[in-house]
């Protein structure tokens, strides 16, 4: 019987599959996938939207939406119905093609990217043997989508923004992929499929997750670090900084491109916390061996709406950075410590042999000291022969 | 000929031939994009993951965006490219002489070589992980050597992006001052 609820989607692909004659099977297997896909994510996207509004109300000390329906429910829809009905204003100045292909570009690699992740058992929607690769590789697609809107724009401000845009993806993308690295290295695959079912089983009912480990708390702390940055959210929102630059290279798309744009961004978020879960928090695995009964598709977006709560705290919470206190903590900080995690990774996996009593407070012990003195002494680098005066700005000139 | 690989190398060869021929520089920039992703489904056709994976994450995702860059940081205003053209035929013949050239070396040693007759089946299935083990073991040296050459580009790109102590009057150097010390990445600050 729980088997049963858990393969549900599965069981019901294999019986709509029945329907179809053999030589369709393929293409009618590809669209089954695809389609749960497109309509489960956007769906997800319209959640978000009002509990992000709701939950940044409740932080600022405020209602939020709660107008349309039961307690502001159906607010995302007269959002939608908003966006649609407005009029799709397109600058005389702009580059009318690459204007209108921008949005496209950036959506069309955030859905790709949803087809490696596993968000149950069995329930990929392909098995690449290079999944990871394939991850990162289409979600180097939107830093171009971004480039597109902000260039063809031809407004001071979109351009600014997407060379904030872009630098800040660029740098941050190398902590991202190297913070990956440590899982890949001691799975020793790179498919998501195989990640996820390493940090299935339990020990003493508990579950084998990465981040119960010193290298994979520090390395989900980084990514989840890189993933803020590369889903442009506060703290490292500088690309849209509506205060400085109005919305970055959002500022000449209204109407329908807009909330296209406002979709990638958020399907970027899930995609990457997605990674996240699949990487460091157990994929699909329940967290403990007596909550198996709950299906496993369950336990994946009950993570997600967990790590998105986290990111809509985020935004309420922190200020934004400065350009150059960003790229300095990119490159002076959260590099450096996802190189020296790799070391730290494998002294984890070779010290696995100790065999003296306590040995495994002795490895705990180990790593959590090398990580500590690492993160000590970069801060007291970072902050050393930097003078936190007042700011000098120049305007202009 | 199967028409997916019809497909794919026209529109490859449509994003070169535009990448070469439109006047905007960005323009050419975003259709060698469109070269380089047809590249990336060739591979992938080819059954070759990751090295299709790989040409995405360095060239769309990387080299694409330097070149864009590139082309705004050292560009101030006019973007349509006048420079280059009407230079007489006799530069645009002789670039026609050397492509030829090199298209029938690179063509000649290709069709001479094993490579031409290989048939499908004895195309291995290659793992990434065997991948990886070759590049630790077989070719480690190629690797390294590869290695430090990019390392060694690298210092190189800095030395010549940081500003020279002499030379900068004392303005510019209390202006450096004050913003930001990473010199390298001043202009990325003035965004």
């Amino acid at each position: 019987m729980g088997d049963a609820v858990d393969q549900v989607f599965v069981l019901l692909k294999h019986w709509l599959l029945g329907f179809c004659p053999g030589s369709l099977q393929p293409l009618a297997s590809i669209l089954l996938s695809i389609i749960p896909i497109l309509l489960t994510f956007p769906l997800l996207f319209a959640v978000t939207t009002i509990l992000e509004r709701k939950g940044l109300g409740r932080i600022q000390n405020r209602y939020g939406p709660n107008r349309v329906g039961p307690c502001g429910l159906f607010q995302p829809v007269a959002d939608g119905l908003k966006m649609i009905i407005k009029e799709d204003i397109v600058p005389r100045a702009a580059d009318k093609v690459v204007h209108f292909l921008a949005p496209l570009a950036l959506i069309g690699p955030v859905f790709l990217a949803f087809s490696v992740l596993p968000f149950g058992r069995n329930m990929a929607a392909i098995d690449l043997d290079a999944g990871l690769l394939f991850f990162f590789a289409v979600g180097a697609g939107s830093e171009l989508a971004v480039f597109m809107a902000g260039w063809s724009s031809r407004n001071k401000y979109s351009l600014l923004g997407a060379m904030r845009a872009i630098a800040q993806m660029v740098s941050y993308e190398v902590p991202l992929i190297l913070s990956s690295v440590t899982v890949v290295m001691l799975v020793g695959s790179l498919s998501p499929i195989k990640i996820v079912e390493a940090q299935s089983g339990y020990i003493a009912g508990l579950p084998q997750w990465h981040i119960f480990s010193p290298w994979g708390l520090a390395g989900f702390i980084l990514f989840m670090i890189a993933a803020a940055a590369e889903a442009n959210r506060t703290p490292f929102d500088i690309p849209e900084g509506e205060s400085e630059i109005i919305a970055g290279y959002l500022v000449e798309y209204s109407g329908f491109k807009f909330a296209l744009f406002f979709l990638g961004e958020y399907l970027g978020l899930f995609a990457i916390c997605g990674l996240g879960i699949t990487l460091f928090l157990g994929g699909w695995n329940a967290p403990f061996a007596f909550l198996q009964w709950i299906p496993s598709y369950a336990w994946f977006f009950a993570k997600l709406l967990a790590l998105i709560f986290l990111f809509i705290w985020m935004r309420g919470t922190l200020p934004r950075l400065r350009m150059d206190q960003l790229m300095g903590f990119a490159w002076r900080f959260v590099l450096p410590m996802t190189l020296l995690n790799i070391p730290v990774a494998a002294a984890w996996h070779y010290s696995r042999a100790w065999e003296f009593p306590a040995a495994d407070a002795c490895r705990w012990a180990m790593c959590l000291a090398i990580l500590a003195f690492a993160y000590v002494r970069l801060g007291r680098g970072l902050k050393q022969g930097r003078k936190y005066g007042k700011r000098i700005y120049r305007f202009a000139d | 000929m199967e028409t997916g690989f019809l497909i794919i190398a026209g529109i490859t060869a449509v994003g070169a031939i535009a990448a070469m021929s439109l006047r905007n520089l960005v323009h050419c920039a975003l259709c060698l994009t469109v070269a380089f992703a047809g590249l990336a489904a060739l591979y992938l056709r080819l059954g070759a993951q990751f090295v299709g994976f790989a040409q995405i994450l360095v060239y769309i995702g990387a080299v694409a965006i330097l070149i864009v860059f590139a082309i705004l940081l050292t560009r101030s205003n006019e973007t349509e490219s006048e420079a280059g053209r009407g230079r007489g035929k006799w530069s645009s013949l002789a670039s026609v002489g050397v492509a030829f050239l090199v298209f029938s070396v690179l063509s000649i040693s290709v069709l001479s070589g094993s490579m031409a007759n290989r048939t499908a089946q004895d195309l291995p299935d290659i793992s990434v992980k065997e991948i990886g083990l070759q590049l630790m073991t077989g070719y480690v040296l190629p690797l390294e050597v590869i290695a430090l050459l990019l390392t060694a580009a690298l210092i190189g790109a800095v030395l010549i992006a940081m500003p020279e102590k002499s030379a900068a009057n004392g303005d510019a150097q209390t202006r450096v001052a004050h913003r930001s010390p990473t010199e390298a990445g001043e202009k990325l600050n003035d965004l």
